[in-house]
């Protein structure tokens, strides 16, 4: 177990930017990044001079592969006007841009720096779906892949036994993916801001222009429940089960505390963080869990002396939906065996006592991989500054929020405590 | 045998032997399959060759039907889907594995707990000939 490990010097985020996500073929990654860069340049309340960025980390898990560029680093701190100043690039699959966050805090934390840019890029539209796939399972374990699994097989696999455990079924995951697309359209930067009864509408629109037989659904599950609207890709994972392949960048402004009211009146603090590794799929001892996120959570606790119970609404990584359930209960905001019966309860929606992924998670946001880390702690900071519009979390005295972050099939996760004080 | 090294290597060329080895952990008796050369329960790297018998269960699976390129090669498709599992053997660990003789059309079938003996298939030809585990019902 962890020992209880303490940062030198507080940090505050002061700025944030995050692109609109989807598939921009016609932009590239430097586009994606100026994009979000200038969002966070300008929100930053009383300004700051870019010039007095003293580092840069960004994520990006394989650009290499998907636009066939490596040494990213250099060509931000180039795009942004920031060379001669030192670029890191860090990579940790989906989580890339969490570990950029996290050696941002670090380098801040050690009194090294003040002023950090941390964010994360990916650009995934110029492959095809199966070379994204192909690229996508580079992150996967490789035993997995030799035997033929895919990503959303090893997420399948890990919920067939969730479900022989836990006596869970399919319907279940509907909940997840209901409930994430009825966030979506209240996020204006989301992939596909449609709630599953616009998908519904839509098809039947079609198949009306078409002069095709028009569809009859009872409701969303019985949409969910038909493979001619939602196929399968890997059991019991469906396309609906899993998120997006996008295009997309994120970056938040990181300073030291005793400096934060120089830039805002309004700092949101780091409470705690943790990072765990996992194993494959073949060496865990429990299907059911991930050690990574235990291991990243305790941590994170520990380090902000709070509690589960304490956090008032988290982004959780649902790159597939059995991945949010099994994660809510690693996190410790439900117990084994029971997120599944929160969210059928209803727990995890916008207005409920526990909002889960408030963004519209990975599933209907978006996921550029290398982006998402960093994307997810923006909307923690959008949320505890009270600027989340239409998906503000309904709560009197919001203060808490956190962010958990998924590499790979769980060998990389993060998460992250974020307090308006 | 014995001097072959514990690694993903040897593992291989067992496995085209028709045998599924691992190793065992001298000073603690841990099992790792594939082997590895540092244990993980005492950190000890004195190992043994331990054969498995090649008989468990079935903890998980998925039937894939987006298959990558490779596994498209091997005539997989939307149409045609393919299972794999992993299996808790009855000595104690657990091994990633295709699983045959099951319908992969009709996953909802498939059960979790559903007891399995291995049934190795091999993929590409000549030299690049590789040896597959899979487990049947």
């Amino acid at each position: 177990m962890p020992q209880r490990r303490k940062l030198s010097k507080g940090v505050a985020v002061v700025g944030g930017g995050l692109t609109k996500l989807g598939l921009f073929k016609d932009r590239n990654s430097k586009d994606f990044f100026a994009e979000a860069f200038v969002e966070m340049v300008e929100s930053v309340d009383k300004g700051f001079d870019p010039k007095e960025i003293d580092a840069i980390y960004v994520g990006n898990f394989s650009n290499d592969f998907f636009v066939n560029q490596a040494h990213w680093g250099p060509i931000i701190s180039d795009l942004l006007g920031l060379v001669p100043k030192p670029v890191t690039r860090t990579e940790g699959a989906c989580a890339s841009s969490a570990l950029a966050f996290r050696e941002g805090v670090l380098a801040i934390a050690s009194g090294l720096y003040d002023i950090v840019l941390v964010g994360g890029f990916e650009q995934m539209s110029r492959r095809t779906t199966e070379e994204v796939a192909e690229g996508l399972a580079m992150a996967a374990s490789p035993y997995e892949v030799a035997t033929g699994y895919t990503f959303p097989g090893v997420f399948g696999a890990m919920a067939t036994a969730y479900f022989a455990k836990y006596g869970a079924d399919r319907e279940a995951l509907f909940n997840v993916t209901i409930k994430s697309h009825n966030n979506a359209p209240l996020n204006p930067k989301a992939q596909f801001p449609m709630t599953i009864q616009d998908f519904m509408n839509a098809r039947i629109e079609r198949c009306r222009a078409k002069g095709e037989p028009i569809p009859e659904w009872k409701d969303e599950k019985d949409f969910l429940r038909d493979p001619g609207a939602n196929p399968p890709v890997a059991w019991p994972m469906h396309l609906f089960d899993c998120c997006p392949i996008s295009d997309g960048a994120s970056c938040l402004l990181l300073v030291a505390e005793e400096i934060a009211k120089n830039f805002t009146d309004d700092p949101v603090y780091l409470a705690g963080m943790g990072q765990g590794s996992g194993y494959s799929l073949h060496a865990k001892k429990d299907l059911t869990t991930y050690e990574a996120t235990r291991y990243a959570a305790k941590e994170a606790y520990e380090m902000s002396g709070l509690t589960p119970k304490d956090i008032q609404f988290s982004e959780v990584h649902d790159c597939f939906s059995i991945a949010e359930i099994v994660h809510m209960e690693d996190l410790g905001f439900f117990k084994p065996g029971e997120a599944y019966k929160a969210v059928a309860e209803g727990l995890s929606r916008l207005d409920g006592p526990m909002p889960i992924n408030t963004s519209g998670g990975l599933k209907t946001k978006g996921h550029p991989v290398g982006a998402t880390g960093v994307a997810q702690l923006y909307e923690v900071w959008v949320q505890l500054r009270g600027k989340a519009r239409k998906r503000q979390v309904p709560k009197p005295n919001l203060r808490i929020g956190a962010a958990h972050n998924l590499g790979g099939t769980g060998g990389t996760c993060t998460f992250t405590i974020l307090e308006r004080r | 045998m014995e001097e072959r090294p514990f690694n993903d290597t040897s593992y291989e060329q067992f496995l085209k032997e028709r045998k599924i080895m691992g190793s065992k952990c001298k000073k603690c008796g841990a099992l790792a399959l594939p082997p590895r050369p540092i244990c993980v329960s005492c950190f000890g790297t004195e190992m043994d060759w331990v054969q498995f018998k090649g008989t468990g269960r079935l903890s998980a699976f998925t039937s894939i039907v987006v298959a990558p390129p490779y596994m498209a090669k091997e005539g997989f498709s939307r149409n045609n889907p393919y299972v794999v599992g992993v299996v808790e053997l009855d000595e104690g660990v657990k091994t990633v594995a295709r699983i045959v003789g099951v319908d992969a059309k009709k996953p909802e079938e498939i059960k979790v707990g559903t007891p399995l003996k291995t049934e190795l298939l091999e993929r590409g030809e000549g030299p690049d000939k590789k040896a597959v585990l899979a487990f049947k019902p």
